[in-house]
């Protein structure tokens, strides 16, 4: 099944409660099986120059450069390759937020967090920087399945400290790694396969420093049924417990299975379709 | 800036704001705080602080060390926290609105700005739940919402379970067939929304069929969803 078939997605952005400004910024197509959160950071409006670039630049460069090399479709086989992209794209949207920051004094210490799901062939790479987060409902589990790059995160490997006292941190805010900030960024990517009826969340710190892991996984499981009215009662769980930051949220439910069509037959048949 | 209030016997003997990495308490001159009162060990405690979050940690004391009334070998300090040692007792108090504007606001921290834990010489915790995720916890979640609305539940009027009632407990109750039709109630802070979730019938509510948004239940209102009515009340 094409991937504009298979997947739907649901996404929301709010400023939250406390803040005029929205510095996070999301980018989804269905068609590129591409989905992109960012929360950006840094003083006026440079937090949303940040994060607006890096969306806007892995979006734009994506349209083109997935259909060029991938004409019917990244296949599992090509998962190397895929991981390769991505991680040139987003260093290439790094260097120019970066240079950006540089040369223009009032984006000085710009940067941005990012989180990136692309779905191919029944699989899902993703690649992700700082404290954004994507997690995965699957049955009635509920997992994250990225690991933030956090002070608190570090905290708890060491183990200084509990799960239960991390709640209450006064340090939730820290990241250890971010988009434009340095020459050069250190990118986690992973690949995983993906099941018909899963659900993916993208989403930023302003949706899960705000409620528990627990409520996210409740909310999915209970309105799993309709992807747009789950998006909405993220965002209003957010702000209902406090809303202290911008909140975006990114739903990707695999309705089907999406394998790329193997022989030239069933490309025909899937290109007629 | 965080900051610890020695006192004893109800008398505030000093304030200490929570400046350096490691300040250590003890009888001994060399601390950085010095009790001088034999119930205290020599080198008794150290209050560790990684920029805005502080750990206690007992070093092994005679006579140890409690928080809010608890022994403790390590502990994350938590506003209003009271460390006792002998008669002494340690305030913890934090600022916890930092200046307007820049609450929680995301930052990068660069690499070698915070010390790590072996750097600051503060004892890994012995907890299992350690290496689990940020959030992931066996403590049952406060409903923050919850405090300021009332409590609710709907009474089913007819069909094979009729009388029964559902107590409208969680954040979201789902209510229906699935596949046929489902809506979901919202407890929220200002009140208890229903809205349509799946299926081509919508629920009726007093008679009237809802559209797609959410809709504010008021008490005694009669909901129908898939076949089956009910009735939405509040509780005392």
């Amino acid at each position: 099944m094409k991937l504009s078939d298979a997947l739907e997605f649901a996404v929301r952005t709010d400023p939250g409660r406390i803040r005029s400004h929205n510095e996070d910024a999301v980018f989804s197509d269905a068609k590129l099986g591409l989905a992109i959160l960012a929360d950006g950071m840094g003083g006026y409006n440079a937090g949303e120059v940040a994060s607006g670039m890096a969306t806007t630049l892995l979006a734009t460069n994506f349209s083109r450069l997935l259909p060029a090399v991938f004409p019917y479709g990244a296949r599992a086989s090509d998962g190397a390759l895929v991981e390769q992209h991505i991680v040139s794209e987003i260093s290439a949207a790094n260097s120019a937020i970066y240079h950006a920051a540089q040369r223009q004094p009032q984006y000085a210490g710009m940067g941005t967090t990012l989180v990136l799901a692309c779905f191919y062939d029944n699989r899902l790479c993703i690649a992700h920087v700082g404290d954004s987060r994507l997690y995965r409902l699957r049955g009635g589990e509920f997992e994250q399945l990225t690991r933030d790059h956090s002070l608190l995160q570090e905290q708890l490997d060491g183990g200084m400290i509990t799960a239960e006292e991390a709640r209450f941190s006064q340090n939730k805010n820290l990241v250890t790694r971010a988009l434009g900030v340095e020459e050069g960024v250190e990118i986690e990517i992973r690949d995983h396969e993906v099941s018909p009826g899963d659900l993916f969340l993208l989403c930023s710190d302003g949706l899960n420093d705000m409620v528990e892991d627990d409520e996210l996984a409740l909310t999915l499981q209970a309105l799993s049924g309709n992807l747009s009215l789950a998006a909405d009662q993220l965002i209003e769980l957010a702000n209902d417990h406090g809303g202290r930051d911008n909140v975006s949220v990114i739903l990707v439910r695999a309705k089907a299975d999406y394998a790329v069509p193997r022989g030239w037959w069933q490309r025909m048949l899937a290109g007629l379709k | 800036m965080a900051k610890l209030i020695l006192s004893m016997d109800g008398l505030v003997l000093k304030e200490i704001p929570l400046t350096k990495e490691r300040l250590t308490i003890g009888r001994k001159p060399h601390n950085d705080i010095q009790i001088d009162n034999l119930a205290i060990s020599g080198e008794h405690a150290v209050v560790v602080s990684i920029l805005n979050d502080s750990f206690l940690e007992d070093l092994n004391s005679t006579n140890g060390t409690l928080v809010n009334g608890q022994p403790v070998k390590k502990h994350f300090l938590r506003n209003n926290d009271v460390v006792e040692l002998g008669k002494y007792k340690l305030k913890y108090m934090t600022d916890l609105q930092p200046a307007a504007g820049e609450f929680e606001k995301t930052m990068l921290l660069r690499s070698g700005t915070a010390k790590t834990p072996a750097e600051l010489q503060l004892q890994p915790t012995t907890d299992p739940m350690t290496r689990s995720n940020i959030g992931v916890s066996s403590v049952s979640k406060q409903p923050a919402v919850a405090a300021s609305v009332p409590t609710a539940a709907v009474q089913l009027l007819n069909g094979p379970n009729a009388g029964r009632e559902l107590d409208l407990t969680k954040t979201l109750t789902t209510l229906g067939k699935p596949g046929l039709q489902v809506a979901v109630i919202a407890r929220r802070p200002h009140g208890f929304f229903i809205t349509h979730v799946e299926g081509r019938q919508f629920p009726v509510l007093n008679g009237e069929v809802l559209d797609a948004q959410a809709h504010p239940l008021a008490d005694h209102d009669v909901i129908e969803i898939a076949g089956i009515k009910m009735e939405f009340f509040l509780k005392a």
